[in-house]
């Protein structure tokens, strides 16, 4: 085992506790904008997709590399952009907006 | 990889983990919102240095980022509040898509021979992300109501999904040990596509929030896998807090319904026997109906009135209209709460969301502990499009699905006003006593209209 794998060993062991850790407290009525939130953050895929792109010159490369670019900035975007419509709604009466007609 | 990029990495991580933080309080969480997406772009910035581009790597990343970004943004702004269940499912389903084709891709790289560090957690990767995409897809449909939310069972079932399980592992074997053929590869992608699918047809639409948040666990355990593949940090940290911050979270929630987790995902509901019981309760007994017009009088002439909000009334649209029947009650000096179950609407937190949306002071809101206490002092339980999380067949009869799930007392309140839109059982396809209780009164009709009726009711009382 060589000293890279050792030290990613080390970060997804550590990982796993402060996950678990730092959830532990969430209040039952932000379980759905945590979730969402935490959906968002594995959109990090994005990083992976841009890896495997960014050196595509093969056909077979080339689709695969578009499909998961699309994919994951579906994730990452979507993602972020859907907690934050859920959380806008928690900040309270003092800034009342005109109600949307629906 | 060099410092620079290894120590933006770093920043990235420590923002994920503060941002996760910050969404623990309801007056942090937009920040900590804010705070995860800086560390995402951190970490994105910090990769591109890193990459040798050729032109069709940076024309296919181009237009892939311009596409998903379009996607995403007008996915998720044009999205109704009550649809939210299935786009979170979209959005985690994509992503265990793009970590599966990550694996692939890196896998094919490798060609021959890649050693087993790199296709151990390629395979998992494609596996586990292969099972998330095409279970979310199924857990999208079933909530979009593109087709049944009822459990889909079949005898055998579980045979059929346990050989699914069984030819992947063998698949796997194979994959490591023998050789990297693309072949073996696109089986394996599509076995576990299958399983995918297999796996969440038996769940009712009642557990589909935890079979969500179970997937979207997983995909944070592929990207994390991909992140070994790639020898990157920031994916191995970011996928793995939420492969265990989401893990906790089902748990949570499977919690919060009373059932285990393995019954949850294996036990398909026991749809049979419930809907048998449903058809045979009803026999032969009578509910009482009641008018507009007596029922705003009763609320008008109340101290005390206790709402318990459900998902007839995400429905229905009618979180304004509820707001409105409560406005026109205090105005009168009738005190109003809302009572929120665990998993009120589709999703824990779910109602909390669509009320705060019709502006609901956050005050009003009382968690299921926090009020059970007080139903013995209200004067009228108005219960809206709710219905399994007020069922006392919960605590009292130990064959029924829902058995230890804990409930709102709603019987013990003095009146008990049910609003529904058809005598139907809940989600979980079962009868409800509380219905036939002589303190309860049917008001049948859409929810948004009936509640409607009823501030005029009031107003006129």
């Amino acid at each position: 085992m060589n000293n890279e794998l050792l030290n990613e060993l080390t970060f997804f062991v550590l990982a796993i506790f402060v996950g678990i850790e730092v959830i532990s407290k969430v209040p039952t009525i932000l379980h759905t904008p945590l979730m969402s939130g935490t959906n968002a953050i594995h959109g990090i895929i994005l990083v992976g997709a841009i890896v495997i792109a960014a050196g595509a010159s093969s056909p077979v490369n080339i689709a695969i590399g578009l499909v998961a670019v699309i994919l994951a900035t579906t994730n990452v975007v979507g993602g972020f952009v859907v907690t934050d419509r859920m959380l806008e709604m928690f900040k309270g009466r003092q800034a009342p907006k005109t109600p949307e007609s629906k | 990889m060099t410092i620079a990029i290894a120590l933006a990495y770093l920043v990235a991580a420590v923002l994920f983990i503060l941002g996760l933080k910050q969404l623990s309080s309801p007056k942090g969480a937009r920040n900590g919102n804010f705070t995860a997406a800086a560390g995402m772009v951190i970490a994105l910035l910090a990769t591109l240095p890193l990459l040798h581009f050729t032109t069709a790597g940076v024309t296919i990343i181009l237009i892939g980022v311009a596409i998903g970004g379009v996607v995403g943004v007008v996915g998720a702004r044009r999205v109704k509040m009550t649809a939210i269940p299935q786009m979170v499912a979209l959005f985690n389903g994509v992503g265990g898509g793009a970590a599966a084709l990550v694996a692939v891709a890196e896998l094919l790289r490798f060609g021959e021979h890649p050693t087993f560090t790199v296709a151990f957690p390629s395979v998992f990767s494609i596996v586990i992300g292969s099972v998330s995409f095409a279970g979310s897809m199924v857990a999208f449909a079933k909530l979009q109501e593109l087709m049944t939310g009822t459990p889909i069972t079949y005898p055998g079932q579980q045979l059929v999904n346990g050989l699914l399980a069984a030819a992947i592992v063998g698949f796997v074997i194979a994959v490591l040990a023998v050789a990297s053929v693309p072949f073996s590869f696109v089986s394996l992608m599509v076995l576990a596509l299958v399983l995918g699918v297999a796996f969440v047809l038996p769940i009712g639409g009642a557990d589909m929030p935890v079979v969500i948040s179970l997937l979207n666990a997983f995909t944070g355990l592929a990207v994390a896998a991909s992140g070994f593949t790639l020898n990157n940090f920031a994916l191995i940290v970011a996928g793995t807090l939420v492969g265990a911050s989401g893990s906790l979270l089902t748990k949570m929630m499977s919690d919060a319904m009373g059932r285990s987790l393995v019954s949850v995902l294996f036990g398909a509901f026991g749809k049979v026997q419930a809907g048998a019981a449903a058809v045979a309760g009803q026999e032969g007994r009578s509910v009482r109906s009641a008018s507009a017009e007596d029922l705003g009088t009763l609320l008008a002439y109340s101290r005390r009135v206790i709402i318990v909000p459900g998902y007839g009334l995400a429905v229905a649209q009618a979180q304004h209209a509820v707001r409105e029947l409560a406005d026109v009650l205090e105005k009168r000096g009738v005190e109003v709460s809302y009572a929120i179950h665990p998993v009120a609407g589709r999703m824990p937190g779910h109602m909390n969301v669509l009320l705060a949306e019709a502006n609901v002071p956050y005050e009003q809101l009382k968690e299921m502990d926090e009020i059970n206490d007080e139903f013995k002092n209200a004067d009228v339980v108005l219960i809206v499009g709710a219905n399994d999380v007020v069922n006392p067949a919960a605590r009292t009869s130990p064959g029924s699905p829902i058995f230890g799930m804990p409930i709102l007392n709603a019987d013990q309140a003095k009146n008990i006003v049910f609003m529904k839109r058809s005598m139907r059982p809940g989600f979980a396809g079962i009868d409800n006593e509380l219905m036939f209780d002589p303190k309860t009164m049917m008001f049948f009709g859409d929810a948004k209209e009936s509640l409607t009726k009823l501030v005029s009711a009031v107003k006129a009382a």
